[in-house]
């Protein structure tokens, strides 16, 4: 494509090909993306229809139906409360635990940097992956998980098929590919900070909790806002691993958003209930996803500034 | 930084060997699991100690799985192939459109710029699921459902946010005087943006590609929507596995380290630019 538009352009100069070069540029870009688009607007339509893939003739508009139905249907308030308990519970402990981690490794020495790489090593694995091998793990006939677990007297610790440790199990393995993604944030937000108030604190022997709640909190908050954020968007649609480990179950235990609509379209068939649920889930990212660019836009300025 | 007590190194250093054993352990496992038999797998209490066999690998590799009731074919080098084919490609074409589109953006600040910049970012926000529920739908109508032309082309929604904003940055920060001291020496702008932007921004460009590879192959959703059996790539191929009764536990733990060594040894190899690209150029490491 480049090399074609190029020798188009090239004997037509300077002056014209300046005001169209960077149309012509981004260009391809946008179409393969545009072509997304399309179906984007296909689901809006869907979700205000009566439509089932096994009923393809009973299909017509019901306009709000789908979304009305919604407030007295239990098992929708049920997907709103999973998502939602889902999405904080995970992003609050890989705060957590990922600023434990980073204030940990804070300083630069050999070790800590081995240790920061290979943390990075369950955000690098498939969370599709990550889940089959949890679910190896907490195999109740021989996962070492359930092993383990038996020895400090849970003698029945069912993890991810029993209805009331399933989440604990899910968000557990969340934990384990995501809290990587925080610390490593994190770490590189701590290691940028300016030291010269670490070390005036230090000379004047402020106690140390003061300096971490006073000094290291305000100066990392554009950091961990923007990796809250970041997970917080990522998790509410959390689809990976909860398919991968229980595929929604066991009941409608763990039906997260994406999983209910994806159960909805192809076991159910549902689509217009299906497609209402994602325009919901949509509206709701979308809404997180403007906070989290202004966010993202002014450590990026910053990031710019210290090239 | 400061004077720290015997006591606090303790505490620190037993803290970091939590993290360590917890983040690590799963890895270990696994990969150790892959060089067992089902009788060393079965016993209670799990072994460290075992005689490791290749036999996982091998039966893998052949294709013949050996189960309680037979053998069974499964084609998991035909997945590995698959992730390695749709990646590949899907970056490919990615840097193809994303870096020229990067250096657009970059460089001129043309009406509408920001705005398109913006939308395709916002791809990367959108709950794939509500894309991809409709798009089985048309790509059965357009014979695309199944095909490697239809993955490699929603892949781009995974690749080319990423290749955009990263790259983008990169250009940024080559100041324009370079370029215009070439441009002025009547050089034309293809000229300049070959030999001056490419070769300065190439270590950017390849630190997203890599990014971009490893997403896309631990990408699940996509291809479990559009793809049947025979062009879906590991992170399917494996569930299927789990699923499929009878299978050795040795086996499906072999598939899987099989799986993940390639992201994991990209990420050891590519980790000086993981934070960059992470936060898409948010956050530099």
């Amino acid at each position: 494509m480049t090399a074609v538009v190029s020798q188009r352009l090239k004997p037509s100069g300077f002056r014209i090909s300046k005001r169209v070069l960077p149309y012509v540029l981004s260009l391809p870009a946008l179409l393969v993306c545009i072509g997304i688009l399309i179906p984007f607007l296909t689901s809006v339509v869907y979700s205000f229809q009566r439509y089932r893939l096994s009923q393809p003739w009973a299909r017509q508009f019901n306009w709000g139906d789908n979304y009305i139905s919604f407030f007295t249907d239990p098992k929708f308030w049920n997907t709103l409360k999973i998502s939602l308990l889902y999405a904080g519970t995970t992003v609050v402990l890989e705060l957590l635990l990922g600023l434990a981690i980073a204030l940990l490794l804070q300083k630069r020495s050999t070790l800590n940097n081995f240790i920061s790489i290979m943390l990075l090593m369950p955000l690098m694995t498939a969370p599709a992956l990550a889940a089959l091998m949890w679910k190896l793990m907490t195999n109740p006939g021989f996962g070492v998980l359930s092993y383990l677990a038996s020895l400090i007297g849970l003698q029945d610790f069912r993890w991810a098929s029993s209805p009331s440790t399933a989440l604990f199990t899910v968000v557990l393995v969340d934990i384990w590919v995501y809290t990587p993604f925080i610390m490593i944030l994190l770490l590189a937000g701590l290691r940028s900070l300016p030291t010269q108030p670490f070390e005036a604190a230090a000379l004047d022997g402020v106690p140390r909790s003061f300096v971490f709640f006073r000094i290291t909190l305000p100066m990392l908050t554009p950091y961990i806002l923007t990796a809250t954020l970041f997970r917080l968007l990522d998790s509410i649609q959390q689809f990976d691993i909860i398919y991968a480990m229980t595929q929604g179950g066991p009941g409608d235990t763990l039906t997260v958003f994406q999983v209910e609509a994806y159960l909805n379209f192809f076991q159910s068939t549902n689509v217009g209930r299906s497609a209402a649920l994602m325009i919901i889930l949509w509206a709701i990212t979308y809404f997180l996803s403007n906070i989290f660019i202004k966010n993202w836009l002014r450590l990026r300025e910053r990031a710019r500034g210290q090239a | 930084m400061e004077h720290t007590s015997l006591l606090e190194r303790i505490l620190r250093g037993a803290a970091l060997t939590l993290v360590v054993i917890f983040f690590m352990f799963p890895i270990v496992w696994i990969f150790m699991m892959s060089f067992q038999t089902n009788e060393t797998i079965l016993r209670i209490p799990p072994q460290l100690i075992f005689e490791p066999t290749l036999a996982n690998y091998t039966a893998l590799i052949t294709g013949k799985l050996m189960t309680a009731a037979g053998t069974l074919d499964i084609a998991f080098m035909r997945n590995l192939w698959n992730s390695v084919f749709l990646s590949v490609t899907s970056v490919a074409v990615s840097l193809l459109l994303g870096v020229p589109a990067a250096y657009a953006f970059a460089r001129h600040k043309f009406r509408g710029s920001e705005d398109i910049a913006f939308t395709l970012l916002s791809f990367k926000f959108a709950p794939a699921l509500l894309v991809l529920l409709p798009l089985t739908l048309y790509f059965q109508k357009l014979g695309l459902a199944n095909t490697y032309i239809g993955l490699i082309w929603v892949y781009q929604l995974i690749c080319l946010p990423l290749i955009l904003w990263i790259v983008r940055g990169y250009f940024e920060d080559i100041p324009a005087d370079i370029e215009y001291a070439y441009r002025i020496g009547g050089h034309s702008w293809f000229a300049t943006f070959r030999k001056i932007a490419l070769p300065l921004a190439g270590p950017g460009i390849a630190a997203a590609g890599l990014l971009a590879f490893i997403f896309a192959w631990n990408n699940f959703v996509f291809a479990l929507v559009l793809a049947s059996a025979d062009k879906q790539p590991v992170t399917v191929g494996a569930l299927a596995f789990i699923t499929s009764s009878g299978i050795q536990y040795g086996q499906i733990s072999a598939a899987i380290v099989l799986s993940i060594t390639p992201t994991l040894a990209l990420a050891l190899y590519a980790q000086r630019y993981l934070v960059e690209g992470l936060s898409l150029g948010a956050v530099k490491g």
